[in-house]
């Protein structure tokens, strides 16, 4: 063992330079050519950063689409889901409250309209998407609080929901918020 | 739900498509013959020169497990000083604390034995200098140990009779610079043109459209998630590891990860093919591997599709599946997929949380640790197999009467009992380990409220999980679990120190012994190791020694939760 020990003691500082030291500088003038030089793509509206594409917030006044419930109550300094086995009673009557509070704030609508992921925490609390189903079934509340015509409404959202040919749809929440204030000049 | 099993179908084909030639370009650099990155050899030989190494030195499988456990050893109180430090060290933008004595100690052993059990969350837990040179640098290292101890084994296994079986330090770079490297370079340059973080400046305070204040958390982002990845480590930059969407942005960063973390352990079976020129046996490595696989797979995908049945009850619409813990842009399948790999293989990483998925997703995720060899980790994987491929071979030989043989070696009495012991080695800390939880909560629920998320049946599954995954060396968690305390701490870092090294020294002993021994030409009177009915020998052996010491815990956890849920 002794004869290995000065050896694996000056390999591993050779290898500290090489993986923590250069590697990660080969990395990072790479990502310098990225968008917004390798810090994340963020979105602006009005002159000021509101936000990152990539991570979603909350949204709780009625003019606004919701994004999906939160374990950290998107606190993007943590992350985390809500981590309920999908047998636990408490964790049921979460769901169950969740449902009636959505229905009483989205009058008109019918228990069968409400998509899964609005009752149901994203794994990491900060997921910015929607699928449309759950956009869509927020459209008469926003029109109404905006006094718009729920086709536009319906409208924008059509024209923000990104299509794959693998994955599932989605709507990036953030964005589509975004535009709806430009629209109504807020 | 068409184009989300697509995609997963998308996601295996393509991680096939490119296992096979990197298997074939692994076997010429582990061989030494000419291949597309010889203009790293100068570098290479600078590194060695340097560390005063004579990388031409040929060693024994005895002197191999010295220099492999002794630098392991230097890597360990490197990551504990670093690690318990850390606060008043540099590149602390957040000024986040150093580490308990006891969680030092945990996430230096996780991380050492290429597990990622984090009982801390990294936007809290670690410095930018920790996640760099304890994490970043293990996840390196770890790997390339695992890969250097696997091609200690294809060298034994040639048909020449011999001591000599190449040097660790050549192997253990190589894996480095030829592979390890250059892969995570490929990949991280991927996600940050994705939109991965990959900078040094701390969390961004800003603003939120409706004006709420909030503070986004960044880092090294990019260059950590690649070789978490690609080097099977699994362990996260930010607590919600690769659901976050900062380290996995969307369906392609997804699919990328996805492959990075399957491709080495398919591409090692490959190699091993093309470096002893069986391909056959490989071949029939790879067809047990791949069953095991699906069947595992299978299961998991239809249950999440299909929601979960209380939320169905409720009559809201759920055509996408079980969504809690998961992420709308990789959807129910691409997380069950991910799921799968993540537990056969023992990377650990998660893309939606294990603990809020359907009773026997849970029990299906827990079986790919317990087998640990379906493709299984960097290089590690293989030796998990070939400890069954022996027990496979022996119990065959018994069967037809003839004396085990493997590759013209005889299987004695010595190479059965280690081979034994090591695959025994798995289930007895596993259920130990859990057994010993359960009595202590048992005992006093009170006193150890705080470890458990979810009552009953689940809660169990939280414990079995956790000690599954510590000594699957996957890292991976229902992580609702509480673990950040001196129990868990403790008892599951012995558990994954016991359950890497014990793994790696037993499978190389056992290819040292065979290499020492006469080769025997094979003949008619010799059991093929390479067919089809060999290899439904050697998945039976799995089935029994898996199935046999886990089914009762498995009743008590998640078959319980499932036939009170249905």
């Amino acid at each position: 063992m002794k004869q290995h020990l000065l050896p694996a003691f000056r390999l591993t500082l050779v290898l500290l330079v090489v993986c923590c030291l250069i590697y990660p500088a080969l990395v990072w003038a790479g990502a310098q050519l990225a968008p917004n030089s390798g810090q994340g793509e963020t979105i602006s509206h009005r002159g000021r950063v509101v936000g990152y594409d990539n991570v979603g917030q909350k949204f709780t006044r009625p003019e606004y689409f919701w994004s999906r419930p939160s374990a950290v109550d998107y606190n993007s300094a943590g992350s985390a889901g809500s981590n309920k086995g999908p047998s636990n009673p408490e964790y049921q009557a979460t769901v169950q409250a969740c449902l009636d509070t959505f229905l009483l704030q989205n009058p008109g609508v019918s228990k069968a309209q409400v998509p899964a992921e609005l009752l149901t925490a994203s794994g990491s609390g900060l997921d910015p998407h929607l699928s449309p189903a759950g956009a869509a079934v927020q459209v008469a509340r926003v029109a109404r609080a905006r006094q718009l015509d729920a086709a536009r409404v319906q409208a924008l959202v059509a024209q923000h929901t990104q299509h794959s040919l693998l994955g599932p749809d989605r709507v990036n929440v953030l964005r589509l918020n975004v535009a709806l204030d430009e629209r109504s000049g807020h | 739900m068409i184009n989300e099993l697509l995609g997963i179908s998308a996601i295996y084909f393509l991680t096939l498509v490119l296992a096979l030639p990197l298997g074939h370009y692994l076997a010429r650099v582990f061989k030494g013959e000419k291949n597309l990155l010889d203009f790293l050899q100068p570098v290479e030989n600078g590194i060695f020169r340097l560390s005063g190494i004579d990388a031409r030195r040929e060693m024994s499988w005895q002197q191999h497990l010295v220099a492999l456990l002794t630098i392991n050893l230097v890597w360990f109180l490197l990551a504990m000083l670093v690690l318990s430090t850390q606060g008043s060290l540099p590149l602390n933008p957040d000024q986040n604390p150093s580490m308990s004595p006891d969680l030092a100690f945990n996430t230096a052993i996780s991380f050492l034995v290429n597990c990622n059990l984090q009982h801390y969350s990294g936007e809290s837990g670690l410095s930018y200098l920790s996640q760099l040179v304890v994490i970043t640098f293990l996840q390196f290292v770890s790997a390339a140990t695992g890969i250097a101890a696997a091609v200690v084994v294809f060298n034994a296994l040639q048909t020449r009779a011999t001591d000599k079986l190449g040097n660790f330090y050549n192997y253990f770079l190589k894996s480095l610079t030829r592979l390890l490297l250059p892969g995570s370079l490929l990949v991280a340059l991927l996600l940050a043109f994705n939109g991965t973080p990959m900078t040094l400046q701390g969390k961004q305070e800003l603003v939120t459209l409706q004006g709420d204040s909030v503070a986004v958390s960044r880092g090294p982002v990019a260059a950590m998630v690649a070789i978490k990845e690609l080097g099977t480590n699994g362990g996260g930059f930010y607590g919600a590891n690769s659901a976050h969407p900062l380290e996995n942005p969307n369906y392609l960063t997804n699919a990328v990860e996805n492959i990075a973390l399957v491709i080495i352990p398919m591409a090692m079976v490959f190699a091993l093919g093309f470096y002893l020129n069986r391909r056959k046996l490989a071949l029939m490595i790879f067809g047990v591997m791949t069953v095991g696989f699906v069947v595992l797979l299978a299961p998991t995908v239809y249950y999440e599709l299909q929601g979960n049945p209380a939320i169905s009850h409720l009559g809201v619409n759920q055509e996408l599946g079980a969504l809690e813990g998961k992420e709308m842009r990789f959807g129910a399948a691409a997380s069950a997929y991910w799921s799968i790999t993540n537990t056969v293989i023992s990377c650990g990483s998660v893309n939606s949380m294990h603990d809020s998925f359907m009773p026997l997703s849970g029990l299906t995720q827990m079986l790919g640790m317990m087998t640990n060899a379906f493709y299984g980790g960097c290089g590690v994987g293989l030796l998990n197999f070939f400890a069954y491929l022996i027990i496979a071979v022996f119990i065959a030989g018994l069967m037809v009467g003839r004396t085990p043989e493997l590759l013209g070696k005889k299987i004695e009495a010595r190479e059965m009992k280690i081979a034994i012991l090591v695959t025994l080695l798995h289930p007895l800390l596993i259920l130990a380990g859990t057994a010993l939880t359960a009595h202590l909560y048992a005992s006093n629920p009170q006193e150890y409220a705080g470890w458990l998320a979810n009552p009953g049946y689940h809660g169990f599954s939280e414990m079995l999980y956790e000690f599954t995954s510590a000594s699957a060396n996957n890292g991976s968690g229902f992580e609702g679990l509480g673990d950040n305390t001196p129990w868990w701490n403790i008892s599951t870092g012995v558990v994954l120190l016991l359950s890497r090294f014990l793994p790696i020294i037993g499978p190389v002993a056992i290819a040292g012994l065979l290499a020492r021994k006469k080769y025997v030409p094979e003949s008619a009177g010799t059991l093929p190791a390479d067919t089809a009915t060999f290899g439904v020998m050697v998945m039976a052996v799995i089935v029994i020694i898996a199935a046999l010491a886990f089914f009762p815990a498995l009743a008590l956890g998640p078959l319980a939760e499932h036939f009170s849920l249905y």
